[in-house]
């Protein structure tokens, strides 16, 4: 909503300066997004009076017009402009003035030049030369009182408060809605417009019929009948306060009824009387399949859902949305139907929505307008059209509604305003607050107001919401500022989110980079990353309204996202080894319920192992490599995993293992296929690997428990065999931990080749071997080892490598 | 007399003698042991004073005590001059070039947005309050109608929505939310006053980005409810947040804003710490940054969870960690956060 703030001075006095005001309005939830200076670098460019015009000598376009300046000197300048006449106030500019050249649109400084062989003293200026608009046909004319020798920007520049407003606040998207916000914040009365006119027509009543046929959605409405009016431009004044607030003059009678609603808040509509068939209006719902021709030119289909305004016969307009394009005020019409409404919001609001139009009126209505209003700015927009179009009106008003709309009356306690503010507030301040924005207040002792909303605060119905009436024009900075007392409620523990943070902790801290990528995707990503069975049993959530295909469904892994995020960052990498990880939720279907999100990590690794000086080498990094990080969280969690070799799109057969605890699978680790890779536009080997932290987190010890370091030495013995190439070390490995005089073993070679035969590889593993119980004795353990070798033998066809 | 005297001073000057000679440590310890040690010679004397009749015993044993005083001294003071040279040795012999880098080790981080998330939370939990979650994809009821945001409010432009293709009675009910607020319900759903609860998460827009506004967003809801929570109580809290994250020297002013859910309704704002008032392009001109949004819960949505609406009030506040990390790195375009940029993440 723009205000200017030249309007706003009718209706109050403006005491503050206008940064300060801009300061307090903001500070009480009216915020002033922007103050905007119409005035233009009009230095030097006063108003002069056009008082002779002769013709150029040597030029048949052009005059030679004398200005009367506000030193009495009158000089000459050279003017084009067909619209130029005597008596006219117009700008006048100087040499040396700074404007716009009309036709290249650059800043320019008026030189002293000769116009084929006259000399001008400075230039009549066009709107576009003073940077107003792009009119450039002819130069502004000024109002006829503007005193000559008056700096132009005191005439026409108008600082103008851009609010940016709260839907809850109907009632300020008027000027004088926001005289009332002014008269509280300054201390200073509201000056409310006059509605006073003298009725010399006929009485409206037998002259003109309303039926409204849907009171539910047309709570109020309100006609007045003006006859005679003759159509023409709108005065200077009421066309620039409109520019002023953003909307275009149209002719005298149109201009009225923006005029009101702009400065009362009520949308008002002028129908032209002669082409309401039957000079009748009907109120009722749109009919199966009627149509209408709107304001804007367009044809619109109609819904039953919609409240029309209606003639004898058709709809002539969309109730609260627009005016159709049939019953329009034209330069013919005589007599003026006007209209001044109350219709439900939710109702404008939907069928806004259904037409997909929006209008200054429907903006206003869908918020909730007062139903007291329809008929004080109906008497408004008659007085105007009285003075400006010279009609008659016709006595009263057609006032149409389902009883006297009450008052609503609040009882605030002194205790809840304490309640909630923290604060014992006087109550004599709290009347003078609520007075200063016309609230009626009433102390009631011992300890409470009877508090009176004003008609045009909608918002206002509760307790609570005079509370915060008081609190903002008091001002909350001067309200006390005290720190949360009283009992802190137990803790509840959040399982899932304490593993998450300590997985995305361990990640980061192995050395992966975390990235935060979008849960929504697009199919052929998720296409390209899952097994089609799993879409074909998850399919994943579409939005239904997506700003783009990009992002049209909720991801049902992070596998595509982090693919994503590794190509961007390996187009910059060099060569270098790129590590990442997302820690995020999945979506899952359910039916009939929100889907299950299910916490998830993905990680990513490609480029080269870096040497000692951190460049790449030539070996790239892999499946180990991601494996290491994946080892890291997992210790780092307590959790001992098993890796089976897995078969899973998108990874590489025969480099992909399924992460599993207990036997339940936790997560997956492996090579991506270089297919995929390639359709992300990776030409180089990935490794990736994704946790369900789900199923990993029953698996998580909460405590890690104590087992008492033995007193008695280990004995360290190195153990070498040979077997089948394809015989897992993990296999080997459980069996020698089954040892029950084994406290750990760890591998330290892997060998094929020569002089191992062929199918064949080596092993070699470094065991531990402790007692709790005691020193063992060199036999024990020779033992011991004689049997793990016997079982290797046994079981997996290994040999002793000698 | 001599005959006891004579030994001793002997002792001290070959003592002395010895130890001017010796070069390095393991001869030290070797001088140490001959006279100081458990049967040092030195040690010998002190202990055969015993034997001796008073007279002697003070005598000697005053001048015993002072030559091992002495030679301690003197051991002391060599051991000291031997680690000196020593350290002196292995710079002179093993010198490295000490501003060459070390291996590397792989250097991974969190997500700016991620530490951001971290300092908030860790401010609120110092202040007593819990950490919760709720789910990203939501029913209308949770986002919009328990909020007093039903179908067909004006207020639901202030939340452009994006919808998941799947209707109930006609109508799309499931949603990416809006915003955390709708754990505000859940939370009241699942427990009784006193509360104080913070509920991180990201939350979607129907939004197009540019330097200032992203689609998706983190954020954090804040929710207290209890006897006595007054909005003086609200002021403090978020005033405590601001300086913690922002300064101490943060100045934070409070302005009337509107949400459906709570009433009075609040904007918080801290004085620009680029411009420190006068007004700049951060704080677009008015020397302050808005932070948050707050209020104190309406009393229909306390009556609603089944308090007593007249005994509890409570307050809550919603705040974006991209704002907060935008002003707090400086950053430019909030668009960076999940660009993923290895040249922007690898800055944090
Ligand atoms: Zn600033």
């Amino acid at each position: 909503m723009r205000i200017p703030l030249r309007w706003l001075a009718d209706y109050v006095d403006l005491m503050l300066p206008t940064e300060e005001l801009a300061r307090r309005l903001t500070t009480a939830g009216v915020e002033v997004g922007a103050i905007i200076s119409s005035a233009g670098d009009w230095a030097g460019v006063t108003v002069a009076e056009v008082v002779d015009i002769k013709p150029h000598p040597d030029a048949e376009r052009l005059v030679l017009v004398a200005v009367r300046l506000g030193d009495d000197r009158t000089q000459t300048v050279v003017c084009g402009a067909p619209n130029v006449a005597v008596g006219q106030r117009v700008a006048f500019g100087p040499v040396g003035t700074r404007y716009i050249n009309g036709h290249t649109g650059e800043r320019t400084i008026l030189k002293k030049v000769k116009i084929r062989g006259v000399e001008s003293a400075g230039m009549i200026m066009s709107e576009k030369e003073l940077g107003i608009s792009d009119e450039h046909e002819g130069i502004r004319v000024l109002p006829e009182d503007a005193p000559v020798g008056e700096p132009l920007a005191s005439i026409l520049g108008e600082t103008i408060f851009d609010l940016d407003l709260t839907p809850n606040r109907p009632d300020l998207l008027s000027v004088l809605g926001v005289a009332r916000e002014v008269a509280a914040l300054s201390g200073s009365k509201v000056r409310d417009p006059s509605i006073v006119y003298e009725a010399t027509g006929e009485p409206i009543r037998g002259r003109a019929q309303v039926d409204v046929l849907d009171r539910e959605l047309c709570p109020r409405y309100v006609a007045a009948l003006v006859e005679g009016v003759k159509i023409a431009e709108s005065p200077a004044w009421m066309q620039q306060r409109l520019i002023a607030a953003g909307m275009r003059p149209i002719n005298n009678v149109v201009d009225i009824t923006n005029y009101v609603m702009l400065e009362m808040g009520q949308p008002l509509h002028a129908f032209d009387f002669a082409g309401l068939k039957d000079r009748r209006i009907v109120v009722r719902r749109a009919r199966r399949g009627e149509s209408l021709r709107l304001l804007d030119g367009m044809d619109r289909e109609l819904s039953p859902e919609m409240l029309v305004i209606a003639d004898g016969d058709d709809a002539v307009g969309v109730a609260g949305v627009m005016g159709g394009a049939e019953s329009e005020v034209t330069e013919e019409t005589k007599t003026v139907l006007l209209e001044s409404a109350n219709f439900r919001a939710t109702s404008i609001r939907r069928t806004r929505q259904a037409l997909k139009v929006e209008t200054d009126a429907s903006k206003r209505f869908e918020k909730g307008l007062s139903v007291h209003l329809p008929p004080i700015a109906a008497e408004r927009a008659v007085k105007l059209m009285v003075e400006i179009c010279g009609g008659r009106a016709a006595q009263g008003l057609i006032d149409i509604t389902s009883g006297k709309p009450k008052d609503v009356r609040v009882t605030l306690t002194q205790e809840r305003l304490q309640r909630v503010l923290g604060v014992e507030l006087p109550s004599g301040e709290v009347r003078r607050v609520l007075e200063g924005l016309g609230f009626g207040c009433r102390w009631v002792p011992p300890d409470r107001f009877i508090v009176r909303v004003p008609y045009w605060r909608t918002d206002v119905s509760i307790a609570d919401d005079v509370v915060e009436e008081i609190a903002r024009i008091v001002g909350y900075d001067e309200l006390p500022t005290t720190r949360l007392r009283g009992e802190i409620p137990p803790a509840q523990r959040q399982p899932m989110r304490e593993l998450r943070e300590r997985v995305r902790h361990a990640l980061a801290a192995s050395g992966l980079r975390e990235v935060i990528t979008y849960s929504l995707t697009d199919l052929p990503t998720l296409q390209k990353v899952l097994p089609p069975e799993d879409l074909a049993t998850s399919p994943p959530l579409r939005i239904a309204n997506p700003m783009s295909r990009e992002f049209e469904y909720a991801r049902t892994t992070l596998r595509g996202s982090i693919l994503q995020a590794l190509a961007k960052h390996i187009r910059v990498s060099g060569g270098h080894l790129i590590s990442v990880f997302e820690a995020g939720r999945v979506y899952l279907r359910s039916d009939n319920d929100l889907p299950h999100e299910i916490e998830t990590v993905c990680a990513a690794l490609s480029g080269r192992k870096p040497n000692r000086w951190g460049q790449p080498t030539g070996e790239p990094a892999g499946f180990f490599e991601a494996k290491a990080h994946l080892e890291h969280v997992l210790a780092g969690l307590r959790v001992a995993a098993e890796y089976r070799e897995a078969v899973e799109h998108p990874y590489l057969s025969g480099r992909t293992a399924e992460v599993a605890i207990d036997g339940r699978r936790v997560g997956l680790l492996g090579e991506l296929h270089p297919r995929i890779a390639a359709s992300f536009e990776i030409k180089q080997d990935v490794a990736m690997f994704e946790l369900d932290l789900e199923a990993l987190m029953p698996h998580v010890p909460e405590t890690v428990h104590y087992e008492p370091v033995s007193p008695y030495p280990s004995v360290e013995e190195d153990l070498a065999i040979i077997l089948d190439e394809d015989i897992p070390a993990g296999r080997v490995i459980g069996m020698i931990e089954d040892s029950h005089m084994v406290r750990s073993v760890s591998i330290f070679d892997v060998y094929t080749g020569p002089p191992v035969p062929k199918g064949k590889k080596s092993l070699a593993f470094s065991i531990s071997f402790q007692s709790g119980a005691k020193t063992l004795t060199d036999e024990e353990v020779a033992e011991e080892r004689r049997r793990i070798v016997q079982r290797l033998r046994r079981e997996l066809g290994a040999e002793l490598r000698s | 007399m001599t005959s006891v005297s004579d030994p001793i001073s002997e002792i001290e000057d070959a003592a002395m003698r010895e130890l001017a000679v010796i070069s390095d440590a393991t001869q030290l310890e070797a001088w140490r042991l001959s006279y100081l040690g458990r049967k040092g010679k030195l040690t010998r004397i002190l202990r055969g004073l015993a034997d001796l009749p008073l007279e002697q015993r003070r005598s000697l044993g005053a001048e015993a005590n002072r030559i091992k005083l002495r030679l301690e001294t003197a051991h002391r003071e060599k051991l000291a001059r031997f680690e000196q040279d020593r350290v002196a040795q292995v710079t002179e012999g093993e010198r490295l070039d000490v501003t060459l880098p070390g291996p590397p080790l792989p250097r991974g981080g969190l997500h700016p947005i991620t530490r951001t998330l971290q300092d908030v939370l860790r401010v609120f939990e110092s202040m007593g309050f819990q950490v919760a979650e709720g789910p990203e994809i939501e029913w209308d009821y949770y986002n919009f109608e328990a909020l007093r945001i039903p179908a067909d409010h004006p207020a639901r432009d202030m939340w452009d929505t994006l919808w998941i293709d799947c209707e109930r009675e006609g109508r799309r009910s499931m949603l990416l939310r809006t915003h955390t607020s709708p754990n505000q319900i859940r939370i009241m759903e699942r427990t009784q006053p006193p509360i104080r609860v913070v509920v991180p998460g990201k939350c979607y827009r129907f939004e197009a980005t540019d330097p200032t506004h992203e689609w998706m967003m983190t954020q954090v809801e804040g929710l207290a409810i209890d006897d006595g929570i007054s909005m003086a109580d609200l002021k403090g809290t978020l005033a405590e947040f601001a300086r913690r994250i922002f300064g101490e020297e943060r100045k934070v002013a409070f302005r009337c804003d509107y949400f459906p859910f709570v009433e009075p309704g609040m904007e918080l704002r801290i004085d620009c710490f680029i411009c420190r008032g006068a007004g700049c392009r951060t704080c677009g001109r008015t020397g302050w940054i808005e932070i948050l949004g707050a209020g104190m819960v309406h009393p229909e949505i306390i009556a609603n969870a089944g308090y007593d609406p007249d005994r509890y009030t409570g307050f809550a506040f919603g705040l974006g960690i991209e704002r907060i990390a935008l002003l707090r790195h400086g950053v430019d375009d909030i668009r960076h956060f999940y660009a993923n940029d290895l040249r922007f993440l690898q800055q944090f």
